[in-house]
């Protein structure tokens, strides 16, 4: 990938694509930001002034149903205006291209550009189009990327185990079609990991993925030993293209989590899940809903971790005020 | 500063510190007291009016109000009282957490210079310094500042 347009000439975080090219320092930052976000669900008052008078836009090309909402209520929380645009209703079903689309809106004088989109790359493709003043945060790109579901569960994982570098993370499923797993091992090799894993049949895995600083299994049982964190992911059977599992009864003898499989990990290992779900697919409902699950704490702390990287990209000019205190 | 606010505790007040500089101010004050209710931290960060210039202070904490403050007497500590702009993001904040009956203002060093029409109610200490000092207030009771020309 050409030069990195997310971070600008002073470091300061810009756009929002990927996790790759970000200073473990700065991930670290927007956790930390996100933590302090969390208590405000739970305040009467949920909102905060910070981002008042700016205007976000959620431009979704494809369907999604926790991450379009979280980012909305994230933005809300900090006080911007929202605008949902979902591609069924979109110009580009006119033919429109995706740039033209961005420059339009961009003429209503809106701020930030939340983007999804099924083609890897798009959301970096937009960012090196728009003007300084404007911010694109990628909510998912083909294959390619979902950072801020990767922060999200980082911020899941260290709210139950403060040290990364201790840990044995499972990735299990798909792996071929997920830009979550992508974004996951790629932050948590940056949180210094002890050991991450993916665990999945020979035909869902990507070439080169040993690259990325993981160890295979295609054996669940062997793959799941002593793990601390199982993280679960959907089987993207709308990606699929040609024979790549056997069936899914048979998938899910493999591969899906149920509870007799959960005890070859640690006792205190937590199971995540990114959703949406596939009960009995991939994980079974009692381990979905048992207790060593944290999947809804995972939507709650996607809204905190929204708040925390819009209020960075979108806060600071880099103009110092006359006085502070 | 605690010789003042001890005849206030008849109205069981609640102390909530500005996080970081007033915490060390606000515990002390909590031990030297015996406040029954735990000390109240508010963090600014989110209620600065200097965030689109500046950006989000990296060293964000939550904000930890263990009783609510609705119908309650509130003492705000924080260590310097400098422009005003800290106080203000502080009431927006407390003011986000319920409405309490009443707001005091105690501070450990009023150094003037203020932008905005406020002032403390208990003042350990005043000092007029030009706003390109810079003042620091250790927890050891030590006062460092430096001209900014200096730096």
């Amino acid at each position: 990938m050409p030069q990195d347009v997310q971070l600008d000439n002073n470091g300061r975080l810009r756009h929002f694509i990927s996790l790759q090219e970000l200073p473990r320092e700065l991930i670290e930052e927007l956790l930390t930001a996100a933590e302090s976000f969390i208590d405000f669900a739970t305040r009467d008052i949920k909102k905060v002034p910070l981002l008042r008078g700016k205007t976000v836009v959620n431009l979704f090309f494809e369907p999604s149903t926790r991450t379009r909402t979280t980012f909305e209520i994230a933005a809300k929380r900090l006080s911007a205006d929202v605008i949902n645009l979902q591609s069924d209703a979109m110009s580009t079903t006119k033919g429109e291209t995706i740039l033209d689309t961005v420059k339009t809106l961009q003429a209503m004088h809106t701020d930030t550009f939340v983007v999804r989109h099924n083609l890897s790359g798009a959301a970096d493709l937009i960012a090196r189009h728009v003007p300084s003043h404007v911010h694109i945060i990628n909510a998912g790109d083909g294959r390619y990327s979902h950072p801020t579901q990767a922060l999200l569960d980082m911020l899941t994982i260290r709210q139950h185990k403060p040290s990364f570098e201790n840990l044995t993370v499972a990735l299990v499923g798909d792996i071929l079609h997920s830009r979550v797993a992508r974004s996951e091992i790629i932050a948590l090799n940056k949180l210094n990991t002890g050991e991450v894993r993916i665990i999945s049949p020979r035909t869902l895995i990507p070439t080169g993925v040993e690259e990325l600083g993981v160890k295979i299994f295609t054996d669940m049982n062997k793959g799941l030993k002593d793990v601390d964190i199982v993280v679960m992911l959907r089987l993207q059977l709308e990606r699929m293209e040609g024979q790549l599992i056997p069936s899914r009864r048979e998938f899910f003898q493999c591969y899906g989590l149920t509870e007799e499989r959960l005890k070859q990990a640690k006792p205190d290992a937590l199971v995540m899940h990114p959703g949406p779900i596939n009960r009995g697919l991939e994980i079974s409902s009692s381990v979905a809903d048992g207790k060593q699950s944290v999947i809804l704490s995972q939507v709650s702390n996607g809204i905190a971790v929204r708040m925390a990287v819009m209020a960075k990209i979108m806060g600071g000019t880099g103009k110092k005020p006359h006085s502070a205190a | 500063m605690a010789q003042s606010i001890k005849p206030m505790m008849e109205f069981s007040p609640l102390l909530v510190a500005i996080q970081s500089g007033g915490l060390w101010i606000g515990e002390y004050l909590h031990e030297a007291l015996q406040f029954d209710e735990p000390l109240g931290a508010l963090d600014i960060s989110f209620y600065r009016d200097d965030f689109s210039q500046i950006g989000m202070n990296p060293e964000v904490r939550a904000s930890y109000l263990p009783i609510g403050v609705d119908e309650r007497h509130v003492i705000l500590i924080d260590d310097v009282l400098h422009t005003g702009r800290t106080v203000r993001a502080a009431l927006n904040e407390l003011f986000a957490w319920g409405r309490p009956s009443s707001v005091i203002l105690a501070v450990l060093l009023d150094r003037g210079n203020r932008e905005l029409p406020l002032s403390a109610d208990i003042v350990g200490h005043t000092m007029s310094l030009n706003n390109d000092q810079f003042l620091k207030i250790s927890p050891s009771g030590k006062l460092t500042y430096s001209d900014l020309f200096n730096e």
